[in-house]
């Protein structure tokens, strides 16, 4: 298949139809040459249908399955249709399409490639409580891993064959386990992680929150999510596909 | 003696309700062995009051329906605990449904099948059992690098 020899963009969409069609058209012209797909969470706004117009390929879940699903189910995709190299890009133009190739260079050296928002790059800024929950979780995975890494959280992220398949037997939808629980799980399951330095753009639609309450649940839920993946029982990968 | 009759028909009440949702087909059967026990357990009880007070002072409580009380809670707890469960799992499922059905969606609307149509976790579990690939899988070669 020819699918194989490209890499993939993987693109949740859950009513983003305000920007959706001018993030598919400059990634179009950022990277000609990787296929795309939407996977359209359920959207109640067209999303699916102003992304079939630009001519890629669109997944629509039947309801909304929440992020982490959305993305589980691209992965799935991928990995059916034997894409080798797939990328995880936001919908709402917060990725530069500028950065995708090099995220994608990272595997090179790693099973999986994380486009970290902090690493001296553009001018993306978090402030108090939010800042101390992802620099402490930072740490904590960076030990694991054995490389250092500054943004965990980060959904834009590169995987091989092995790590996509990884991804498909464990990528909780909850927020928060899609990030934190399935990249612990995947270093501990033997798969090598290394971050590649990427700006960060300000959404084209929607507000980022700094509540301070907030940030404290923030705080509470990436912890129970980093602890219960530490004590979780990892997976035996199989072999480099 | 007028409690016991209450009792009395409360249990038989529990026990044919359990019967007739069983029959009906509305509640299945691994659910409807806690709720049978249950109803065997008050039953029992309201046959032989005496066992309850017997029972409650060979574990240490005083009262009888102290012990009563303590067991039914914990048995609630258990049964939600249980619920709880079944919900998570069930939850997972209809999600592999969703990303099935949105996946044999796309496939079917561009005219081809993925080339790991006939179920990629198939051919992976085979793979990971070590047993010989079954060679009338449609392009599983194509999956392979």
């Amino acid at each position: 298949m020819a699918e194989g020899s490209r890499p993939l963009i993987i693109m949740p969409a859950w009513n983003e139809v305000a920007s959706i069609t001018t993030t598919l058209t400059e990634t179009q012209a950022a990277v000609p040459n990787i296929d795309i797909l939407v996977v359209d969470d359920g959207s109640t706004d067209g999303t699916a249908d102003a992304a079939e117009q630009t001519g890629v390929a669109v997944l629509r879940l039947p309801f909304n399955l929440g992020v982490g699903g959305a993305t589980r189910a691209g992965y799935e995709y991928a990995e059916r249709h034997g894409y080798h190299h797939v990328i995880r890009v936001d919908a709402d133009g917060q990725h530069d399409p500028a950065d995708i190739s090099r995220v994608l260079a990272g595997l090179d050296i790693a099973d999986i490639s994380i486009g970290a928002r902090f690493a001296e790059h553009g001018d993306y800024a978090v402030r108090g409580p939010r800042k101390w929950a992802m620099g402490l979780l930072a740490a904590i995975i960076s030990r694991l891993a054995h490389t250092p890494l500054t943004d965990i959280t980060s959904g834009f992220r590169a995987t091989n064959r092995r790590a996509t398949q990884q991804f498909c037997r464990h990528y909780p939808a909850e927020y928060l386990g899609d990030t934190v629980d399935a990249l612990v799980m995947a270093v501990r399951s033997g798969l090598t992680v290394t971050q590649v330095p990427v700006s960060m753009r300000t959404r084209r639609a929607g507000v980022p929150s700094h509540n301070p309450l907030k940030a404290a649940v923030y705080l509470a839920r990436s912890l129970v999510a980093l602890l219960l993946a530490l004590t979780r029982r990892p997976l035996t990968t199989g072999s480099e596909g | 003696m007028r409690a016991i009759i209450f009792f009395c028909i409360i249990t038989v009440a529990i026990l044919t309700t359990i019967l007739l949702l069983l029959r009906s087909g509305k509640l299945k059967e691994k659910h409807a062995l806690l709720w049978t026990l249950i109803g065997i357990a008050c039953l029992v009880l309201v046959t032989f009051p005496g066992a309850l007070d017997a029972v409650a002072h060979l574990v240490g409580f005083q009262v009888g329906s102290n012990l009563l009380f303590t067991l039914a809670i914990l048995l609630l707890m258990g049964v939600c605990l249980q619920l709880s469960l079944q919900m998570s799992a069930q939850e997972d499922k209809v999600r592999r449904l969703a990303e099935e059905a949105a996946i044999l969606r796309h496939d079917l609307e561009a005219g081809r099948p993925s080339p790991g149509h006939r179920s990629a976790r198939i051919v992976r579990d085979l793979a990971l059992a070590d047993a010989p690939a079954p060679g009338d899988l449609p392009g599983a070669d194509g999956r392979m690098e």
